[in-house]
């Protein structure tokens, strides 16, 4: 079915950061959050399925857009989070972060409803050129170096993908954006899979998350958080769906991100490594595959992206008011940032899946899928590492920043109060949000691209959440001279590019600049005497043999130039004469000779 | 008016912790009642266990904690300029 009619949301969100530099005043703010309510509206109004605009390149017919549930379903969690991200943002009046945070939404739409890998391969990058710029704007001088490593990395990862597409079109001459036959994998689907996963920040290909999530702007990192990993998500479960090497991955993924989040002591990074931890329950949920898991990683995407966008909008905040994001240096902030407390609150609540918060009726459905599929060491993994979030979000993050012990210096707690309106009316719209998924649930599982038959709040449900909750929650308050907050960094897998680049340089100062100078000394020694000896021969011989030849002959011509010069007195009977003369001579010599 | 309540409870913890504690207790003593958390569809034979999931809670908690500093403290966790040099 071919549907004309349709307007690709990314153009809505292109063409108004395009024209954002020219609406200056009042009117800007109301442009502002109309161009992200016009692509929301043009998602979830004019929704048919099928493919549409559909493109004829060379031999390639590309697909901008392909309607299904399953794109539908991000596309409109997408579109929902720019309006909340925008509305966070309204205070910003540089242009260009708008402009770079639309494209990158535009980015990430047009992956979503791309039908081919072409297409998706030109959004992938779209979104990683724009997204980059949300680092760099925030101006600090280690903002350009990690923009740059954020950049490399992904760049490493759209060629990757390239390269598997390109070998499977070659083997199948298919370029569609379809399920891979993941049951026989091929070299490509590998390939294809590594592309997606690296964006999914899957380990050993994630530390570029926390990375640049916790160097990006304030408003920048509310962005970042919701579209880079689920929009790989949305890959995954469109093409990698029961691929089983994820599950592991996936598991792995949750655990690790627990794990480094114990050890951090920025907030943002803090919850940067928890995006981790929760995507990974989402790629272990298409590993397994079923109509459920698919089910349950779209819904744990849905609900991932409002409440950890909400968590960023909570920390910004509190850099944006104090400058500080690290747990050294707060503390004890509920009296100044008592509103942003109860937003951050919900938003930790979510992520660690109590019940009536959304991240209950998302994140269960993964482990329940794990479970009847029988695949128990990752149920009972997944649920660990559900014990942790809730550890480091819903208890670590609101603690240290808000309670605790008071670390502010006066400066900071001078400045620290609850954010502008817009900020809070974005944070209160995503805890609506959070509550609302969470207590009706309906809401989300109609969106899904299965039929759901299930149900979060059975009592058995209920009973397990809320042991395992509030026992990590005893824990906590038992143990939390261990988690007091140290002012150290962790070091990551990127250790090998950073320090890797290091090395490289090193070899480039030291051992390589050794040997050129040792080169250049010999060649000054050996090479360049003989050369100079040769060269100043050449030159003698140029002057003397050469130039002579030719000065000779240009001498010998301007000569007889000027004899015959002489000779040519210009009278006519001369000239006869002397040409008789020259021919009687010839004639004479030829007949008597 | 959040800042009042927090103050409110923060001038009873002792209270509030005891509220506490009664929570725990409860929440093991309501899963031991078939009656009310009805275990049928329990996946596992050791979910049968009254309490299992707190018990899981708690160590899952302890575990994570302590096994992560021990490996932070490997040499993982370093100085902030550690990349400035």
């Amino acid at each position: 079915m071919m549907i004309d009619s349709w307007l690709h949301p990314s153009l809505i969100l292109i063409c108004g950061a395009l024209l954002l530099p020219f609406i200056k005043g009042m009117p800007r703010r109301a442009f502002l959050v109309l161009i992200p309510v016009l692509t929301f509206i043009d998602i979830w109004q004019f929704s048919p399925h099928g493919t549409f605009a559909v493109v004829n390149v060379m031999d390639w017919q590309l697909t901008f857009g392909r309607i299904d549930r399953l794109s539908q379903v991000f596309g409109y969690i997408m579109s929902l989070m720019c309006i909340i991200g925008t509305i966070y943002g309204l205070h910003v009046k540089d242009d260009l972060q708008h402009i770079a945070a639309w494209f990158y939404v535009a980015g990430s739409l047009g992956a979503i409803y791309a039908g081919d890998y072409l297409v998706l391969f030109l959004f992938w990058e779209l979104m990683a050129f724009s997204s980059v710029f949300l680092v760099w704007f925030r101006g600090r001088e280690q903002s350009l170096a990690t923009g740059y490593r954020y950049l490399l990395v992904h760049t490493a990862g759209g060629l990757i993908l390239l390269c598997g597409f390109v070998l499977r079109y070659k083997a199948t001459g298919d370029l569609s954006f379809t399920l891979m036959d993941v049951t026989h994998p091929q070299l490509y689907t590998y390939l294809i899979m590594c592309g997606l996963i690296l964006n999914a920040a899957v380990p050993p290909l994630h530390s570029w998350l926390p990375d640049a999530y916790g160097e990006a702007t304030v408003t920048g990192a509310v962005f970042m958080c919701a579209f880079t990993t689920k929009t790989a998500i949305y890959a995954l479960a469109r093409s990698c769906a029961g691929m089983e090497i994820l599950v592991p991955l996936g598991v792995v993924m949750a655990l690790y991100g627990v794990v480094y989040a114990v050890l951090e002591n920025d907030c943002r990074r803090l919850l940067a490594w928890h995006i981790i931890s929760q995507v990974g329950y989402m790629v272990a949920g298409v590993g397994i595959g079923t109509e459920l898991a698919i089910n349950g990683a779209c819904a744990h995407a849905f609900a991932h992206i409002l409440y950890k966008g909400l968590l960023f909008m909570g920390c910004g905040s509190v850099l944006h008011m104090t400058g500080k994001s690290k747990f050294t240096e707060l503390g004890g902030l509920y009296k100044k940032m008592p509103r942003t407390f109860v937003f951050t609150l919900i938003g930790g609540l979510s992520i660690s899946a109590f019940p009536l918060f959304s991240g209950f009726v998302s994140k269960s459905m993964i482990i329940a899928a794990g479970f009847e599929e029988h695949i128990l060491w990752a149920g009972f993994l997944l649920t660990l590492a559900s014990a942790g979030t809730f550890l480091h979000t819903g208890l670590k993050v609101p603690y240290f920043i808000w309670f605790g012990k008071n670390n502010c210096s006066d400066e900071t707690w001078e400045k620290a109060e609850d954010p502008p309106w817009n900020m809070q009316v974005a944070m209160g719209m995503a805890s609506f949000l959070c509550i609302f998924i969470g207590c009706y649930t309906a809401y989300l599982y109609d969106m899904l691209p299965n039929p759901v038959d299930y149900h979060p709040y059975t009592a058995y449900h209920l009973s397990e959440t809320m042991q395992i909750l509030l026992f990590t929650a005893l824990g906590f308050f038992l143990l939390i001279k261990k988690l007091t907050p140290e002012p150290t960094i962790s070091i990551d897998l990127d250790w090998f590019y950073r320090k890797g680049g290091r090395a490289f340089l090193w070899m480039a100062k030291k051992p390589l600049q050794f040997i050129d100078t040792c080169v250049g000394e010999i060649y000054r020694v050996i090479g360049l005497v003989p050369l100079m000896t040769v060269a100043g021969f050449w030159s003698w011989f140029d002057w003397h043999a050469i130039d002579g030849v030719v000065d000779g002959v240009a001498r010998s011509v301007r000569c007889i130039g000027s004899s015959v010069r002489h000779a040519q007195s210009g009278q006519l009977q001369y000239n006869i004469f002397w040409a008789v003369t020259i021919a009687a001579s010839l004639l004479l010599t030829y007949v008597f000779a | 008016m959040i800042v009042e309540l927090i103050d409110y409870l923060r001038d009873r913890l002792k209270s509030v912790i005891k509220i506490c504690y009664g929570v725990l207790a409860s929440l093991v003593v309501i899963d031991a009642i078939p009656s009310i958390v009805d275990k049928h569809h329990a996946h596992t034979w050791v979910e049968h266990y009254p309490g299992f999931w707190a018990l899981f809670g708690f160590v899952a908690c302890v575990l994570i904690i302590i096994l992560s500093k021990w490996f932070g403290h490997q040499g993982i966790m370093t100085r902030e300029d550690y990349y400035d040099d």
